[in-house]
C-alpha cells in the first residue's frame, strides 16, 4: 500500500548501538532544525550556528561559565534519575530548587555578618534539607492520597516562587538595598570558594561531582538502585520481590529534592551570593531534558548538562551579538528533547523498508 | 454440504525468526464445525489473525467461495462475513453492555432497531443479557454471551471461536454448545480452536491438526480418537508420571484458618473464609475457574498484598498472617506466580539480575546492601545448566527466552533454593509440551525431598496427575479437599461451576 | 442591603477569568478519553496566545488572528501526535518537551509585541461558546457512536482494533481537538482577556487544566463546575487582594494552586473512583504489530 513509507518492526533485543547514536542523531537534527530556523529568520546559519555552539567555549571564561550552569543542570538532572528511573514523574525540581535557596539563604541571612568556618556547611545543609522537606509533599501526597505528582509537584513550583517572592520583598529583604526586591549579601564564610581565580566556576563543581559519582555508584552496584530499575519496569515484579514501593518512591523524591536543594543554594551562595527572585532561569524544568538525554545515567547526565548548558550560553551571546531572543535556547531544549524521544524508537524497533 | 467455504492456500507467516505459519494448506468444508488443534504455539491464532484480518500474511492465499478473500482489518473482514469471538475477550470493561454491542455494529442502528435485533438472537440462541449492566460486573460466561451476540449481529457467515471454553464453567460450557449447535442449524461454519480433544470429538466435524508452525493433517474427526489425537497434536507419546511418594502424615506444615479479605474493589473478588493445611512432602492443588478469587488468594500466601480482614496464615507453628515477601522468603517459603513476563521475572533484564528479585533465606547475593555479581551470576548459571533452560548465558534479557525456558528459570530459581514450601500459581501456563512434562517432574521431585507444595492451576489435568489433595475454589470460597486417588471428576466439576453437590 | 449590581459585577469577572480553563481542560479531557496525555497544554496555550496577537498586530483581523491562533494549535498538537502516535515517544516527556518548546517559541516570536497596545475582543462571544463547547462535547461523547467510540479507544485501544476501529485516527483527531481548544484559550487570553502579550502569560494556566480534568472525574460537565471553583477562586483572591487586608499579597497570590493542591489531594484519595473514571489505556502507547 505504502510501499516507501518504512514499518516499524519489533527488535528481539534492544539495540546497543542505537542506544548511543540516538542522543548524537537527536543533536545532529537539532542542529539542521535550528539552522533552517535561523535562515528563515534571516540569519546566517552557519555563522549563528556558529555564535550559538563554538563561540561561547572558545575562551577559558566561556568554559568556566559552561561548567557554572552544568552544575546545577547535572546535579538536579541525576537527582531526578532516582525517580524517574522508578518512573516517577517528579516535574516540580524548580520548587525544590528554590526550597532550597530559601532554606540555605535563610541561614546565610541570618548569620549574615558572620565569619564562622562552619557556617558555609550549615548553609549548604539546610539547602538540602528545604530541597528534600518541599520534595516529600509530593511524594507523601502519592503515598497517602493517590495524587498525581505530576501536577502535586508543579503546583508546588509556583507555590515556592511566591514564598520566595514574598521573602525578599518582605521580611528578608535588604535593610540598605534600597526598593530593589533582594536580601543583603552573604557574608564571605557563607559563600563557595571559585576554583581559579578570576573565573566564576566554584567549588560546587567538587559537590557535583561527587554526589554524581556516587549516583552512579548506587546504580550500578547496589541493591537500592537494583530496586529503583526493577520498580521502574514492573511494580507486580517489585512486589513480588518484596521491595518496599512507598519506601523507593520516598527515596527518589527525597534524594532528588536534595539534590536540587543543593544546587538551589549551591547557586544562590556561589555566583549569585544573595536571594532574589530571578535565582533560576528555569534549572529544575531543563534538567528533565537533561536526565532523558542522559538516558538516565549519571554519566551520560553529566555529558548532556554540557550540551544544555551550551545551549544557555549560546543564547545568551546569540541576543547579544546577533539580537536573536535568547529564549530560543528553550527551543532549541525543547527540540533535542523531541528528537531524542523519538529516535529513541530505533532502539526497541528497525526501520523496514518494503 | 462438502464443497469448501474456505481455502488456505500455501499460508505463511514469520515474526521475526520464528516461522508461525509455515505454508498451511487446508480447506473448511460449508456448515461444518471445523476444529483446529494444537499446542501452545503451533499457529493456531496467528492463522486466524490472518483470516480476521488482524495480520497479514508473509505468503499465500485464501479463498472464500471460491473467489479470492483479502483483507485488511477486521472490519473489512466482518463485512465480508467472517466474526470472531476472542479467547481473551476483546470488550471494554467500563462500558455497558449495550455500548459494546453498539461497538460492534459497523453501521449507525437507532437503540429501538437493535434492542429488537439483540432480543431476536438471545432468544433464538438462548443468550440472555442485561442490556445496561457495566461489563465489569459480569462473570465470565456472561462476558462470553457479550462477544457472541456483537459478532452474531453482524450475521456471520464463517464464525472462529478462540479456545471459548477455556474460561467457563460445565454448565456454561453445555450452554455454549447448545447455542453454536443451533447456530449450525442455520447454516453457520464455525472454526473452532481449542487444544481439548474431548472438544474435537464430541463436537466438531473435521480437524485440522497444526504442530510447530505446519499443518500436520485434516481430515474427518471420526477417524480419530484421544490418543491418535493426542500424538498428533504432541508429536511423540508422553511418558505418564508417576505421582511423588507421600503417604498421608500429621506433620502439617502450613495451615490456613479462616481467612477473609474484603477489597471494595469491583475488580477483585473478596475472599471468604478459606481454610486449608498442607503436610510436609504433600501436593495440594487447588482448582477453579480463572477470575474466581486465585489471583487475590495468590497475594495473600506471598504476602505481595496483606489485606487481610480475619483469620490467620501459620507456618511451622508460626503466624506469617501480615509477614512481608521477604520475610516469608527468610523463612524458607518459595513463590512463583501465574505471570512470568513482569510478575516473577522483569523481562527487560537479564538473567543474572533476575535471580536477584528472589533473596533466598541465607544468600550471598549481596553485602552490606551492594550487589554480588560473581554470586548471582553463579547461581543463574547453576540454573541454567540444572534445569536445561535453552538460552544464550546469563546475561540474555529475561525477555528473549521462549515462554517455557522462562518458566523453567523462574521455578528453578525457587528450587535451587529448596524451600520447606513452595507455592506456585499455573506452573504450566502456556508453554510447550516438553518444557511442561520436565517441570511437573521437577515438582515431583521436589516434593519427594520433603518439600510441601501448593499448586494454584486451572488444568484440571495437571492437579489430578500433581497433587495428593485437590480443592476447588469458586467465587473466593474454597471447598474441602478431596483425596486425588479418590476422586470423583463430575464432583470437581460441579463444585467448579458453583453447586456443592 | 444585597447589592446585587455588586454580585452580578463579581459573576462577570468571574466569567470571564474562568473561560480560558474551560476550553483548555474540556480539550485536553477529549485527548485523554481517548487514551493520551498531553502534558503540552501550557506551551500550545502560549504559541496559540503569541500567535493570535501578533497576526492581530500585523492584519488588524480578529478572525484572521482567530485562524492563524487555531492554526498553530493544531500544528503542535499534530507535532505532538506525531511523536506519541506514530514514533511511539513517552507522552509525559514528549508533553514536558512541548511545553518547553511552546515557551521558547512564544517569547521569541512575540519578543518584539511586548508593550503593543490593542483593542480587546469582547469576551462574551467567546464566553458563550466556551459554555456551547462543554454541553456539545458531553453530547457527543455521551450520545454519539463516533463519541463512544473515542472513549472505547481510551478504554482498551486493543480490543477498539480488534472491532476494526482506527486507534491511531482516533486518537490523532482527539490531540488535534485538544490543541485547539488549547490554542483557543491562548487566543482568548490574549485577544479578550489582558489583551496584550507578555511572555508566559498564561501563568500555569495549563497545568491547571490538567488538574480541573482529574476533578471532573473526565466527565465533560464537571469540568464547568472545576474551571469556576478555580476562577473563582483566583477572581476572590485578587479582589482582597486589593481590598488591602494585611496579608503578604503573595499569599493571595499563590491561592489558586494550594488550592488546586487541595482539591486534588481530596479528588483522588477515592482511589476506586479514580480507577473507575479514568480512561483505561491512558498513557500507554498503542503499538499495531503482533
Amino acid at each position: 500500500m505504502n510501499s516507501f513509507i518504512p514499518r516499524l518492526e519489533l527488535r528481539d533485543q534492544n539495540s546497543t548501538i542505537m542506544n548511543f547514536m540516538s542522543p548524537v542523531l537527536a543533536i545532529i537534527l537539532t542542529l539542521a532544525t535550528s539552522a533552517i530556523i535561523f535562515l528563515i529568520m534571516g540569519f546566517n546559519p552557519i555563522q549563528t550556528l556558529y555564535v550559538f555552539f563554538v563561540s561561547p567555549i572558545s575562551t577559558l571564561s566561556g568554559l568556566s561559565e559552561l561548567l557554572v550552569k552544568a552544575i546545577p543542570l547535572a546535579l538536579i538532572g541525576t537527582g531526578l534519575a532516582f525517580c524517574f528511573k522508578n518512573k516517577i514523574y517528579n516535574i516540580g525540581a524548580e520548587g525544590q530548587l528554590t526550597m532550597g535557596a530559601i532554606f540555605g539563604g535563610g541561614v546565610a541571612i541570618y548569620f549574615y555578618d558572620s565569619n564562622a568556618y562552619w557556617l558555609l556547611t550549615m548553609i549548604l545543609i539546610a539547602g538540602s534539607i528545604g530541597g528534600v522537606l518541599w520534595a516529600l509533599i509530593p511524594a507523601y501526597l502519592k503515598i497517602k492520597f493517590n495524587t498525581n505528582e505530576i501536577l502535586t509537584s508543579l503546583m508546588l513550583v509556583y507555590i515556592s516562587l511566591y514564598i520566595l517572592d514574598y521573602l525578599v520583598v518582605g521580611p528578608w529583604k535588604d535593610p540598605l538595598g534600597f526598593s530593589y526586591p533582594k536580601s543583603r549579601p552573604f557574608s564571605e564564610a557563607g559563600r563557595l570558594p571559585i576554583i581559579f581565580n578570576g573565573y566564576r566556576v566554584h567549588a560546587g563543581l567538587y559537590v557535583m561531582l561527587t554526589l554524581v559519582f556516587l549516583s552512579w555508584f548506587i546504580f550500578s552496584k547496589t541493591l537500592i538502585g537494583f530496586k529503583l530499575k526493577v520498580s521502574g519496569h514492573s511494580s507486580m515484579a517489585s512486589r513480588f520481590a518484596g521491595f518496599n514501593q512507598n519506601y523507593l518512591i520516598y527515596l527518589g523524591f527525597g534524594v532528588c529534592g536534595a539534590f536540587a536543594g543543593l544546587a538551589g543554594i549551591m547557586e544562590v551562595s556561589g555566583p549569585i551570593g544573595l536571594l532574589y527572585r530571578d535565582i533560576s532561569p528555569n534549572y529544575g524544568f531543563t534538567a528533565i531534558i537533561v536526565a532523558f538525554m542522559g538516558r538516565l545515567h549519571p554519566f551520560g547526565i553529566l555529558l548532556s548538562s554540557l550540551i544544555i548548558a551550551l545551549t544557555y550560553l549560546g543564547a545568551e551571546d546569540a541576543q547579544l551579538f546577533l539580537q536573536i531572543p535568547s529564549a530560543v535556547g528553550f527551543v532549541f531544549q525543547g527540540l533535542i528533547l523531541f528528537y531524542l524521544l523519538g529516535s529513541e524508537i530505533l532502539i526497541k524497533y528497525r526501520l523496514k523498508f518494503i | 454440504m462438502n464443497e469448501p467455504i474456505l481455502q488456505f492456500k500455501k499460508i505463511s507467516k514469520s515474526y521475526g525468526n520464528v516461522l508461525a505459519n509455515n505454508q498451511i494448506s487446508f480447506n473448511i468444508k460449508k456448515n461444518s464445525v471445523h476444529a483446529l488443534l494444537g499446542e501452545n504455539g503451533a499457529g493456531k491464532s496467528t492463522l486466524v489473525k490472518i483470516l480476521y484480518g488482524l495480520l497479514q500474511p508473509d505468503e499465500g492465499e485464501i479463498l472464500f467461495n471460491g473467489n479470492i478473500f483479502s483483507t485488511k482489518s477486521p472490519k473489512e473482514s466482518m463485512a465480508k462475513g467472517i466474526g470472531m469471538v476472542f479467547q481473551h475477550f476483546s470488550l471494554f470493561e467500563s462500558l455497558s453492555v449495550k455500548e459494546n454491542l453498539i461497538l460492534g455494529l459497523n453501521e449507525e442502528i437507532s437503540y429501538g432497531a437493535l434492542v429488537k435485533d439483540i432480543l431476536a438472537i438471545s432468544k433464538k440462541y438462548g443468550l440472555e443479557l442485561d442490556l445496561e449492566a457495566p461489563i465489569n460486573s459480569l462473570s465470565a460466561g456472561e462476558k462470553q454471551r457479550v462477544e457472541i451476540v456483537r459478532v452474531l449481529l453482524q450475521e456471520p457467515k464463517v464464525l472462529i471461536m478462540d479456545e471459548p471454553t477455556s474460561v467457563l464453567t460445565l454448565n456454561e460450557t453445555k450452554s455454549l454448545f447448545n447455542t453454536l449447535n443451533s447456530l449450525i442449524n442455520d447454516g453457520t461454519t464455525i472454526i473452532y480452536i481449542t487444544h481439548k480433544l474431548n472438544e474435537v470429538i464430541e463436537f466438531c466435524n473435521d480437524v485440522t491438526i497444526l504442530r510447530k508452525g505446519k499443518e500436520i493433517e485434516t481430515s474427518e474427526t471420526i477417524k480419530f480418537d484421544s490418543d491418535s489425537l493426542a500424538t498428533k497434536m504432541v508429536g511423540e507419546r508422553i511418558n505418564p508420571l508417576h505421582r511423588n511418594n507421600f503417604i498421608s502424615s500429621d506433620i502439617i506444615k502450613f495451615r490456613v484458618k479462616d481467612l477473609s479479605c474484603k477489597y471494595n474493589d469491583p475488580f477483585l473478588t473478596d475472599l471468604k473464609s478459606i481454610n486449608f493445611s498442607v503436610s510436609k512432602g504433600e501436593i495440594f492443588g487447588i482448582a477453579g475457574v480463572a477470575g474466581n478469587g486465585q489471583t487475590e488468594l495468590m497475594q495473600v500466601l506471598t504476602g505481595e498484598d496483606i489485606r487481610v480482614q480475619s483469620g490467620e496464615i501459620i507456618f511451622n507453628q508460626k503466624k506469617i498472617t501480615f509477614s512481608k515477601p521477604q520475610e516469608r522468603r527468610d523463612m524458607s517459603i518459595g513463590f512463583v506466580p501465574e505471570d512470568r513476563s513482569g510478575h516473577s521475572a522483569v523481562p527487560e533484564l537479564s538473567l543474572a539480575e533476575n535471580v536477584l528479585l528472589c533473596q533466598f533465606a541465607n544468600n550471598k547475593f549481596t553485602k552490606n546492601g551492594i550487589i554480588n555479581n560473581k554470586s548471582i551470576s553463579k547461581y543463574a548459571n547453576e540454573i541454567i545448566s540444572k534445569f536445561n533452560v535453552m538460552t544464550e548465558g546469563d546475561s540474555s534479557k529475561a525477555s528473549s527466552l521462549s515462554g517455557g525456558n522462562l518458566q523453567k528459570f523462574v521455578i528453578g530459581r525457587e528450587i535451587l533454593s529448596k524451600p520447606e514450601l513452595l507455592i506456585i500459581s499455573h506452573p504450566t501456563w502456556g508453554i510447550d509440551a516438553g518444557a511442561t512434562q520436565y517441570i511437573r517432574n521437577e515438582l515431583i521431585k521436589l516434593s519427594n525431598q520433603g518439600t510441601s507444595i501448593i499448586i494454584i492451576s486451572q488444568d484440571l489435568d495437571e492437579l489430578i496427575q500433581l497433587s495428593n489433595r485437590i480443592a476447588v475454589i469458586y467465587n473466593g470460597e474454597l471447598s474441602n479437599s478431596l483425596e486425588t486417588d479418590s476422586l470423583d471428576i463430575k464432583k470437581i466439576g460441579l463444585l467448579m461451576g458453583g453447586q456443592s453437590e | 442591603m444585597i447589592n446585587f449590581e455588586l454580585i452580578i459585577g463579581v459573576i462577570e469577572i468571574v466569567m470571564i477569568a474562568t473561560t480560558p480553563l474551560v476550553f483548555a481542560s474540556i480539550g485536553e479531557l477529549v485527548t485523554e478519553k481517548s487514551g493520551v496525555l498531553n502534558l503540552g497544554i501550557e506551551g500550545i496555550m502560549l504559541v496559540g496566545a503569541v500567535m493570535a496577537f501578533i497576526t492581530l498586530v500585523t492584519t488588524g483581523s480578529y478572525i484572521i488572528a482567530f485562524g492563524i491562533s487555531l492554526l498553530s494549535g493544531v500544528l503542535m498538537s499534530v507535532l505532538f501526535a506525531f511523536f506519541v502516535l506514530i514514533l511511539m515517544s513517552n507522552q509525559i516527556a514528549t508533553g514536558l518537551s512541548l511545553t518547553i518548546f511552546g515557551i521558547g517559541l512564544s517569547s521569541m516570536l512575540g519578543k518584539e509585541f511586548i508593550g503593543i497596545p490593542i483593542e480587546g475582543l469582547n469576551p462574551w462571544y467567546l464566553v458563550i461558546l466556551s459554555f456551547l463547547i462543554v454541553f456539545l462535547v458531553s453530547y457527543f461523547l455521551n450520545k454519539t457512536k463516533n463519541g463512544l467510540v473515542l472513549r472505547a479507544v481510551g478504554e482498551s485501544h486493543t480490543s477498539a482494533h480488534a472491532l476494526g476501529y482506527n486507534v491511531i485516527l482516533v486518537r490523532f483527531l482527539s490531540i488535534i481537538f485538544g490543541g485547539s481548544m488549547c490554542a483557543l484559550a491562548g487566543f482568548y487570553i490574549s485577544i479578550c482577556y489582558a489583551p496584550m502579550w507578555q511572555e508566559g502569560m498564561t501563568a500555569g494556566r495549563g497545568w491547571i487544566a490538567l488538574a480541573i480534568v482529574v476533578f471532573a472525574t473526565w466527565k465533560p460537565r464537571n469540568v464547568l463546575i472545576g474551571a469556576y471553583i478555580f476562577g473563582g477562586v483566583t477572581i476572590i483572591q485578587m479582589n482582597l487582594q486589593a481590598i488591602g487586608l494585611r496579608l503578604p499579597a503573595q499569599l493571595f497570590s499563590m491561592a489558586p494552586y494550594v488550592v488546586t493542591l487541595i482539591v486534588l489531594v481530596i479528588i483522588s484519595s477515592n482511589q476506586l473512583r479514580i480507577k473507575l473514571s479514568a480512561p483505561a489505556s491512558l498513557t500507554i502507547p498503542f503499538y499495531k504489530g503482533r
